[in-house]
């Protein structure tokens, strides 16, 4: 009689377990509850394409309130930041983004065009700080000795000379 | 007379850096002019071709058993093209009249509805369809291709394109009534 107790407590023990262990399985699997501040940390990475220029965790259309309710569910279904940002771009375009996806020609343009300009700069200022050639005797000639360097120049000089 | 009448080299930016400059700024004023052109084209406009598009399907929806639809595929009918949402009020107005509007063609088999939901989430666009009892094939328009193809300019637009796949009509904002949407279909049928 005492063994047949024993065993329906054991039996009852288990039961309770075993019930309990199933209940606290979709519990585990929705993971915590997400708050706002979850929700927003994502949302102000996004823009909605109906109301272009408002991040999304600001945003007051019934639209973004949409989207920030499914941030909420993939968040409390344990789908990480990445995973949710892939599944708006997917869903509604790259322009979602506040940022635009790492791709190589994002960053290939702006570094031809910067080096473009560094290039005409140096090119410039050579240009410009090369002294120009002095080649009609200006004010600082007049009193030296120095002969002209065009012949053309010294001809005309000789030919005033013998003018005067 | 120390002057000299021979005029100076010129000291300047170099022929090469000048066709650089000009050929950038060219460059950025025709980038600006086509924003500028896109911006104030509007949507697309009857006579022009539609390009061939697919439309995937939400689950539960279909076109002949096909849970994507292509628009060539459906060469030979009249296509309503109807852009909505469920957070879109005025998308509510005329949602009843384009499912009756849906029945009445359907058994003929010469017109086929397509309903594509514009930035939309799913769970609440079932709803909406549950609500106004929609049974035409209706799915996402992912990646908002198709209504940037479209150029539309807001939710509810509808875009009537015929057998040849030409756009006839384009219907900005809700219908107001089933004749309305019956008198764009019978004239295309007619022709």
């Amino acid at each position: 009689m005492k063994a047949n107790s024993s065993q329906t407590a054991f039996y009852t023990l288990l039961f309770a377990l075993v019930l309990t262990g199933l209940c606290a399985v979709p519990v585990l699997a929705q993971g915590p509850t997400p708050t706002d501040d979850d929700v927003n940390r994502i949302a102000k990475q996004l823009y909605c394409p109906v109301c272009e220029s408002t991040p999304l965790d600001v945003c007051p259309t019934e639209a973004c309130r949409q989207w920030r309710d499914l941030i909420r569910t993939m968040l409390a279904d344990g789908k990480s930041e990445v995973e949710i940002k892939q599944y708006f771009v997917d869903h509604y375009g790259a322009r979602v983004l506040a940022e635009p996806p790492n791709r190589w020609v994002s960053y290939l343009v702006p570094a031809v065009a910067i080096l473009l300009g560094v290039l005409i700069l140096v090119r410039g200022f050579q240009m410009w700080m090369k002294p120009s050639p002095v080649i009609n005797g200006g004010p600082e000639q007049t009193n030296s000795d120095a002969p002209p360097v065009d012949p053309y120049v010294a001809r005309l000089e000789e030919e005033l000379k013998k003018q005067k | 007379m120390t002057d000299s009448t021979t005029p100076a080299p010129r000291r300047g930016v170099p022929l090469w850096v000048q066709i650089i400059i000009w050929v950038g700024l060219l460059g950025l004023l025709g980038i600006v002019a086509l924003g500028l052109r896109r911006t104030q084209q509007g949507t697309v406009q009857p006579g022009q071709k539609i390009e061939n598009f697919s439309l995937p399907m939400y689950t539960g929806y279909q076109h002949e058993g096909k849970s994507e639809v292509h628009l060539e595929d459906l060469r030979g009918k009249v296509v309503v093209l109807n852009f909505w949402a469920s957070w879109c009020k005025p998308c509510e107005q005329e949602a009843a009249e384009m499912e009756q509007a849906w029945k009445q063609y359907e058994p003929t088999g010469k017109v086929v509805f397509l309903g594509a939901d514009y930035v939309d989430t799913e769970p609440e666009a079932r709803v909406y369809m549950k609500k106004f009892g929609i049974t035409y094939a209706n799915g996402p328009d992912l990646a908002t291709k198709i209504s940037q193809y479209f150029r539309i300019k807001g939710v509810p637009e509808t875009y009537f394109i015929d057998q040849e796949g030409v756009l006839k009509y384009v219907q900005v904002g809700p219908f107001t009534s089933v004749d309305q949407i019956r008198s764009q279909i019978d004239k295309m049928l007619s022709e």
